[in-house]
């Protein structure tokens, strides 16, 4: 049913992954995705693939559920691995015509494969294990020192926030809409691209204003529970650094040492 | 005790359109809430009761005459929040007035907003969410509740803030039968721990639990009394197109073929008691 859309790619469950900070994960991401490209050789993979299987078992979040994740990327994925094979020279090891393989090729292809499978992996990993609003809280944190340049961070987050909060709603508005249309005989279904986006403007015309209406009511109601900006608010869930998430930052600057190393003297 | 809202000689218009002209929405209204009371402001749609609710947190600022709260004048900016602390607001769309995705995040709104300490936001939230009933609900996404569920979390958000009235903006007239009793059953229990209640709405048989009833009609005070007052007035209510609540009507009618009823019966409860004693 459409009220049972789940935003994003959270995946509910129970596990230290899941509870550490928002912004420790956040940072944590960039970092491993710093490091994918730090390592030149597949011996440096063993080293970030090792730390991401051990996230992704920590995780408890089915492996088949993270593959699913892949899918979107397959064709990229693919792309990239014939183009590197076909195009680098090097010691030929098939010919037939003018397509040749070579060693060097279909090693690039390998490494580069991996590399996009740990990137797409890790980076959904965040997401997978964070809900948006809590993700939607680490960014405004992590933002924060750019208030001092007038972003305004605060406002940013709240949007967010409240985006997420409104798609379900206005998903079942449109549906209404759409039904609604629908019953008095609107037909979306048929005709070429052009007839149907035309269909469309029906839809999207009432949308419009149930949307400004909604923000009108929304506002009203914010003004009402005192909201005034960011300033002086304080939150309910204050968000405080514990154990677990010094060990992973402590992990991921390990990796860090370890990868730069590798790099240099293997 | 004491007037929590004092309203005096209000007008109100609205800004005019070209096509419209400019209307008083609200026209010399005078009425006092008294601290503790349950009050219920009924009118018929286009009779200003939304617009005078509106007009008692200061959300709108009346055109001429003030309004009270204790002793902040809505006009006044400087305690423009201290208003609004202390009359929160419940509005009609369940949907339109929750801002976050999980339930606890939104009742914690508005103790956010007032700047108090995070485990103090949490015992309020906890409370509050207990005083409407929706405690096992705290971790879910609104969207996936009930209309009268979702009031009721809208209630708990204001419940948080620790007002000392309520205003109630129509809060069940987008809600079935079931979710407008759980409503009213928690803005009574509510009222019965000591917060000031207002009712707007167009519900007679909603406005017969309050102890006050101020009917509203085209911008003025048409009655102003208890429910058994308000409700005996059938040709001044009927002159200005409105219903009877269920009980006064049945009573009304029962009493033209002859059943000797007795005045002041307008709830439900209060019929079915006669007639289960009636010989």
């Amino acid at each position: 049913m459409i009220r049972d859309i789940t935003l994003g790619q959270y995946y509910a469950a129970e596990s230290v992954v899941h509870r550490v900070d928002p912004r420790v994960k956040i940072i944590a991401t960039l970092l491993f995705i710093a490091e994918l490209f730090i390592v030149d050789d597949f011996k440096g993979f063993i080293l970030c693939g090792g730390a991401m299987a051990l996230a992704v078992a920590a995780s408890k979040v089915p492996l088949g559920f993270i593959m699913r994740g892949l899918k979107p990327i397959l064709f990229i994925l693919m792309f990239t691995f014939v183009l590197n094979i076909f195009m680098i020279d090097g010691h030929i090891l098939v010919k037939l015509w003018f397509i040749k393989i070579t060693k060097e090729g279909l090693l690039t292809a390998a490494f580069m494969a991996i590399r996009l499978i740990l990137l797409i992996i890790g980076s959904s990993l965040l997401t997978f294990t964070t809900k948006p609003i809590i993700l939607t809280d680490g960014i405004e944190k992590l933002l924060a020192p750019l208030k001092a340049f007038k972003v305004p961070t605060h406002e940013i987050a709240m949007m967010m926030s409240i985006a997420l909060r409104f798609i379900p709603t206005l998903i079942e508005e449109t549906d209404k809409i759409m039904k609604a249309q629908q019953a008095r005989g609107a037909d979306f279904e048929s005709g070429n691209i052009m007839q149907r986006a035309k269909a469309l403007i029906p839809i999207l015309v009432p949308l419009f204003i149930s949307a400004f209406q909604i923000a009108q009511d929304l506002a009203m109601a914010m003004e009402a529970r005192c909201y005034r900006g960011g300033t002086g608010r304080t939150r309910m869930h204050a968000m405080k650094l514990m154990r677990r998430d010094y060990f992973v930052a402590i992990g991921l600057v390990l990796l860090l040492g370890l990868v730069i190393l590798e790099r240099i003297y293997l | 005790m004491a007037d929590i809202i004092r309203i005096e000689n209000l007008t109100f218009e609205y800004p005019s359109t070209e096509e419209a002209g400019s209307k008083k929405a609200l026209e010399n209204i005078n009425l006092n809430i008294e601290q503790g009371t349950f009050t219920a402001i009924i009118g018929k749609n286009g009779s200003g009761k939304s617009t005078l609710a509106k007009n008692l947190n200061g959300l709108l600022l009346p055109s001429g005459g003030r309004i009270l709260v204790k002793e902040w004048d809505t006009a006044d900016d400087e305690h423009i929040w201290d208003i609004r602390q202390t009359a929160g607001m419940v509005f009609q769309n369940p949907d339109n007035q929750l801002i976050s995705s999980i339930v606890e995040d939104d009742v914690a709104f508005g103790p956010e907003n007032l700047g108090i300490e995070p485990s103090e936001i949490r015992r309020r939230v906890d409370s509050a969410l207990e005083a409407v009933n929706m405690s096992k609900f705290s971790k879910k996404a609104p969207h996936l509740l009930s209309g009268g569920q979702k009031q009721r979390i809208a209630i708990a958000g204001v419940v948080a803030m620790r007002p000392e009235c309520i205003i109630f903006d129509e809060p069940t007239a987008m809600l079935d039968p079931k979710g407008r009793e759980e409503i009213m059953t928690i803005i009574k229990q509510l009222n019965k721990e000591g917060i000031t209640a207002v009712l707007i709405t167009h519900f007679m048989d909603e406005a017969v639990l309050a102890d006050r009833v101020v009917i509203i009609n085209e911008g003025s005070i048409l009655l102003d009394g208890t429910p058994e007052y308000v409700f005996a007035q059938e040709d001044i209510l009927k002159s200005a197109n409105m219903d009877l609540p269920l009980a006064v009507e049945m009573s009304n009618r029962l009493r033209r073929r002859g059943i000797d009823i007795p005045k002041g019966i307008v709830t439900v409860e209060e019929m079915v008691e006669f007639i289960c004693q009636y010989k």
